[in-house]
């Protein structure tokens, strides 16, 4: 719907890094028995990935899928099609115990670009990103507000959190990012 | 006096020199001086005054233990009281002032107390100020923060940033003296990836200052190969200006990196608070050098030492022109040797050892320079600054043999290993008896997770002195570090220096040994705090036998360098004192940080705008620009009212309220928390959480539903909704929301593993709009798109639908009584859907109202609010809420609490209204009071006031609150006396709580 808008609208900041606000991603909470055979079905079909390992992340064609935690997958996929992928996903699993449930607005999606990027993450998360790679995702903490990301390749980071502290994150990336604060380690 | 030389200074460059200020007058040092060596520099012996008697201070050290010379850095939003000049780098321009006195340096009134020090011993505070109490706070209080106290509070806001930085490593290397880079190469070689921190701005420590040769090169040249080699290593980050400030549990440990001290105003950050974890941790920390206990060892012009050196070596500066040296140890010899080879005076080397024969001072006395074998000093001559030293016999009780001119005194008792590091997580300490210090036990350091240590000591902190004996030990750390954290052991052989020959030291704790009296009081162990020899043997004999005691009593070691010159010296006076041998005292507790860090550092990015997350909804930018004036609820903020320019927000309250019940209200209402809760389970489970009957709500209806803690207390509230046959949407209090998630998902996880339950919190993916009024409605039918008619959505039910050509659910659910609709649409057309409830409410004189108005139109309807009518002590029961708990369920969670004696006794103050007789306000949490009084002669209290408001649908003051019988006294009157002073008694009237629209004809259209 043309009334809908992300929480910043794509707002970016230009330091040692770039931090950008990347507008509305379709995302699907997804909970249930992650070693069902119906499960991995249903995600492929959806998404055309296959079931992601513990902390991992693969991307497909038709999305990109996150393990959350032993029974949960984050899906994400293109914002409009992300009611019709919860229904795909919830009749295809109306036999198991699970739980499809779009949460695509709920969340803020941000990309770190620049060669330190690893610096401004390492400055708000506990996380060893030094050990990251693409493939891993990472649920933790951003400051003070919860947040996961993972590495798209070794110079972009893809940062997700709450919509409602959308402001809050962008604020803190855009500050760790800032020229001269530059650490020189990673 | 101190002053610049012509030549030596290895860290200063002369073509560099750089302009500061200290108390006004103008001064020049050069690019690498610190602040300490630029003032001795400039001839600025005379640096501050202590903090009890105000006695002249200089600058004794050349390091972080420095105790004396603190000062007040720079100006306005750049000020910082209490900053060590030793570590402070030198920068052009930089402004400083003395502290701890007043007028002035030179001339300081509290000095005083320095002439009835014999009045202010030990326990001082403790002894005189117990009485009368009224004292204290009249006379004693104002005049000891007048006097005492160091540096000026800061008056102006930081204008610096600060941040974190997380990092991880295998080894970590605290110190980047020849010990740290010698542990550091032999850790790199296993392969594992290695941290070094150096808190000074060079690599190599005091080696370059003291000289040798390592694998045959001069040591400087090995340092910089060394260095060089490390910095081409993948594996390895060497840091500078970064300290190694505190070691915690599991390899936690704290580094401290003062980025931009030095460069302020540059855009950089100004400090780094890194949070490192290591998997193993070498404390390459080096030695502290220990003044000497002789009396007048406090003037300005005793150094030690160590110090004395590095100033000639590192930077070119003089303590004075005849500087004699007092020592117990060899080391010393090497000052004096120093300062004959710069040209200037060494009157005499005072040793109080008998007979020294050392290769040291044979060179000593090669260079031509006296030693006074068995002597000791029986006093320093001078104020401000040194004039001479008499001499005694060590073993004797203090005469004086000779007098010395000088004007300045370079004293060393000996060294003691940096400990304070491997003892922050519980590394114990042996007492070496050959060297008289405290070094780490090996067999007993800290212990990380695995029962294993990961703390290891390298070089002169684990108690090697001589540059051969440290390299081997750190070398030997490394290879350990290395190995343990993963890596291979490599097989390298270590650094090589050639084996020095000393002389024993001899431990000398008070010089001369007999010393009188009237000496011991003029010995200073804590020049920062003030406390002499004799304040503790007057501890001792007062019977303070613990350490720790002894400490607090008479503040020895609880400035702000937590003793580092001092505590050892201390300790050995008290156990002399004591009788006990020094082990038996032991030390006091080593807490982090090493020395003191910003509070900027610790608070890192979280000043200002990023002091806290602000969480807003998707109409937030609206409100603010409405001129909303905001609320705190949890993290969000609310608009508590909408006021125009000529209102108060009291005004703007009631004309929220009144247009609400008259014609159209919005409130934004999507920060209430919305959880799904779905499955097989789900409608167990929902018994469960909720003391109401949840599984037998039919699909499409909606209930208000109460949850407790297994303790039986109203925990949170909200309306549920029955979606489908296994799911369930339940509301939470706005600021329950992630507590009540937690809650749910502890239970399924923890309780009841094995129900097949799900819970999705999507309180954020919808932004919701409750459209409230007679007007309801008609804005609806206007937007249109779906039906909702008294007849197809009734009261306490919901549909999905499209209004207005947005994907809505719409419930029909009420907090005001007024005709309500709660509408939640998905949160990126939250705003639009505002924006178009707005335009299309125009006709219908809609109006925006804030939480505020909220609040007085659920108290106008005697709705509880979970945070006002509860605080955690309440059941629903107390608030008449017995409607809502289920008697046909088993169980719930609360159900066997509430059923406890405590929980059933008709004495439990209970929900009502209240009526003020006059109209008026009852204040907010005011009290009610019966007949009689307590045991304390206080009237009794029989309730008190949960809610109060003035409610301007019914022009008066109405309130809720909790009276004992209360609902067995309808109609009675109660008096809340308030507590403005006049003595008023407002009366209030129990009532019923719902004041508005009893029969609820307002919603039931």
């Amino acid at each position: 719907m043309s009334n809908a808008v992300s929480a910043l609208d794509g707002a970016t900041y230009q330091g040692f890094c770039k931090v950008q606000e990347m507008g509305l991603v379709g995302m699907i909470t997804l909970r249930g028995d992650l070693g069902a055979a119906a499960m991995a079905k249903a995600v492929k079909a959806v998404t055309g990935v296959a079931m992601p390992g513990q902390g991992a992340v693969t991307t497909g064609k038709g999305g990109t899928v996150a393990w959350m935690s032993p029974d949960e997958l984050l899906v994400m996929v293109d914002h409009a099609g992300a009611d019709a992928a919860v229904a795909k996903l919830s009749k295809a699993l109306a036999k198991e115990h699970a739980l499809a449930v779009n949460v695509s607005d709920a969340r803020a999606v941000f990309h770190v670009t620049g060669q330190a990027a690893r610096e401004v993450m390492a400055k708000l998360s506990p996380a060893d990103v030094s050990a990251l790679a693409p493939g891993i995702m990472r649920r933790t903490r951003l400051a003070q507000v919860a947040g996961a990301f993972h590495m798209l390749d070794e110079g972009t980071f893809e940062v997700v959190c709450f919509r409602s502290v959308a402001g809050y994150v962008f604020d803190v990336l855009a500050n760790a990012a800032k020229p001269g604060s530059e650490v020189g380690v990673l | 006096m101190s002053t610049r030389l012509a030549d030596h200074g290895r860290l200063i460059d002369r073509s560099k020199p750089m302009n500061f200020e200290f108390n006004g007058k103008r001064m020049k040092g050069y690019e690498g001086d610190t602040l300490a060596s630029a003032l001795l520099g400039a001839g600025q012996t005379l640096v501050g005054r202590s903090f009890k008697y105000h006695r002249p201070r200089g600058i004794i050290a050349s390091g972080g233990e420095e105790p004396n010379a603190l000062v007040n850095m720079g100006q306005g939003g750049r000020f910082e009281p209490n900053q060590r000049t030793t570590t402070t780098e030198l920068f052009d321009g930089l402004y400083a002032t003395s502290q701890n006195h007043w007028p002035s340096l030179e001339f300081d009134v509290g000095v005083v107390n320095n002439y009835v020090a014999r009045f202010l011993p030990a326990g001082f505070y403790y002894k005189t100020f117990m009485a009368p109490r009224a004292a204290w706070k009249h006379v004693f209080e104002p005049i000891v923060r007048q006097s005492a106290g160091l540096g000026k509070v800061p008056k102006d806001r930081d204008v610096d940033t600060y941040e974190y930085f997380y990092h991880h490593t295998d080894v970590l290397i605290v110190g980047g003296g020849v010990a740290g880079l010698a542990a550091a190469k032999a850790a790199a070689a296993s392969g594992a990836k290695v941290m070094v921190v150096e808190q000074t701005a060079h690599w190599g420590g005091r080696t370059p200052v003291d000289g040798g040769e390592i694998d045959g090169i001069p040591a400087a040249d090995w340092i910089e190969a060394t260095v060089e080699a490390l910095e081409n290593m993948d594996n390895v980050t060497l840091r500078l200006r970064m300290q190694g400030s505190g070691i915690y549990d599991h390899g936690y440990a704290l580094g401290y990196e003062r980025v931009a001290d030095h460069t302020p105003g540059d855009g950089r950050p100004r400090h780094r608070l890194w949070r490192i974890r290591a998997q193993q941790i070498v404390n390459a920390t080096g030695a502290i050098e220990r003044p000497l206990s002789f009396a007048g060892n406090d003037i300005p012009g005793v150094m030690l030492a160590g110090a004395v050196r590095d100033y000639v070596v590192n930077w070119g500066v003089s303590a004075g022109d005849r500087t004699v040296v007092v020592t117990n140890n060899d080391d010393a010899y090497r000052t004096a040797l120093v300062l004959k080879e710069a040209g200037l005076e060494v009157p005499v080397i005072i040793d109080a050892r008998a007979a020294v024969t050392s290769p040291l001072a044979q060179a000593a006395r090669a260079a031509g320079i006296r030693v006074a074998e068995g002597k000791g000093i029986a006093k320093v001559h001078g104020g401000k600054f040194v004039t001479g030293v008499s001499i005694c016999a060590q073993a004797g009780e203090g005469s004086s043999l000779e007098e010395i001119k000088c004007d300045a005194v370079a004293m060393s008792g000996g060294w003691s290993p940096v400990v304070h590091l491997w003892s922050h997580c519980g590394g114990k300490l042996i007492w070496d008896e050959v060297q008289a210090f405290f070094r780490p036990d090996p067999a007993r350091p800290p212990l990380s997770h695995d029962g294993k240590g990961f703390v290891l000591t390298a070089g002169s902190a684990s108690g090697a002195l001589g540059l051969s004996d440290v390299l081997t030990d750190a070398d030997a750390a490394g290879k350990a570090a290395g190995k343990a954290a993963g890596g291979k052991a490599g097989r390298k052989a270590a650094p090589k220096a050639a084996a020095e020959v000393h002389q024993a030291m001899e431990p000398v704790w008070i010089m001369p040994q007999g010393a009188s009296i009237q000496k011991r009081m003029k010995m200073w162990l804590d020049y920062q705090n003030d406390v002499k020899v004799s304040d503790v043997q007057l501890a001792a004999r007062e019977g303070y036998e613990s350490v720790e005691h002894t400490k607090r009593y008479t503040t020895l070691g609880m400035a702000t360098d937590q003793g580092k010159l001092s505590n050892i010296n201390g300790l050995a006076v008290l156990s002399d004192a004591l009788d006990q041998p020094i082990p038996q005292t032991g030390t006091t507790t080593f807490r982090p940080p090493y020395t003191p860090i910003s509070f900027g550092a610790i608070a890192g990015e979280a000043k200002d705008e990023l002091f806290q997350p602000i969480r807003k909804t998707p109409m937030h930018d609206w409100h603010e620009e409405a001129g909303a004036y905001f609320e705190p609820v949890g993290h969000w903020r609310r608009p508590y009212t909408y006021p125009k320019p000529d209102e108060t927000h009291a005004q703007a309250v009631n004309r929220e309220v009144l247009n609400t019940r008259e014609r159209l209200g919005l409130l934004d209402a999507s920060t209430l928390g919305k959880l799904i809760v779905s499955g097989p389970d789900a409608g167990r489970f929902m018994d469960m959480m909720y003391t109401n009957l949840m599984s037998t709500l039919p699909v499409g209806k909606c209930r208000y539903g109460l949850m407790c803690t297994e303790n039986g207390f109203l925990s949170d509230d909200g309306v549920v909704a029955r979606i489908d046959e296994t799911t369930w949407l339940c509301h939470t209090t706005s600021g329950g929301a992630d507590r009540i998630h937690a809650w749910m998902e502890d239970w399924l996880q923890c309780e009841w593993w094995d129900w097949k339950v799900h819970v999705a919190n999507v309180t954020e993916q919808l932004a919701q709009v409750a459209v409230v009024g007679p007007n309801a409605r008609k804005v609806l039918e206007k937007l249109g798109g779906m039906d909702v008619s008294k007849e197809t959505l009734p009261f306490m039910q919901w549909a999905d639908g499209t209004i207005g050509g947005f994907d809505a659910r719409v419930y029909r659910i009420s907090f005001s009584g007024e005709l309500s609709y709660e509408i939640a649409v998905p949160a990126s057309q939250g705003r639009a859907f505002w924006d178009a409830l707005l335009e299309a409410g125009e006709e219908f004189g809609v109006m925006p109202y804030g939480t505020e108005a909220l609040h007085i139109m659920r108290a106008e309807k005697g709705f509880i609010m979970i945070g006002d009518e509860t605080d955690g002590t309440i059941i629903p029961q107390d608030l008449g809420l017995n409607w809502a708990i289920s008697k046909k369920k088993d169980d719930f969670l609360g159900k066997r609490a509430q059923l406890r004696s405590h929980m059933v006794d008709p004495d439990r103050w209970k929900l009502v209204g209240l009526e003020t007789l006059d109209g008026t306000v009852i204040p907010d949490g005011a009290y009610a009071v019966g007949e009689g009084v307590n045991a304390n002669g206080q009237k009794n209290v029989i309730g008190r006031v949960t809610s109060t408001y003035f409610s301007p649908t019914l022009n008066k003051g109405i309130a809720m609150g909790l009276i004992k019988h209360g609902p067995d006294r309808m109609g009675e009157v109660v008096d809340f006396p308030t507590l403005d002073g006049t003595g008023t008694v407002i009366k209030a009237r129990i009532v019923d709580q719902v004041f508005y629209d009893k029969e609820g004809a307002k919603g039931n259209v």
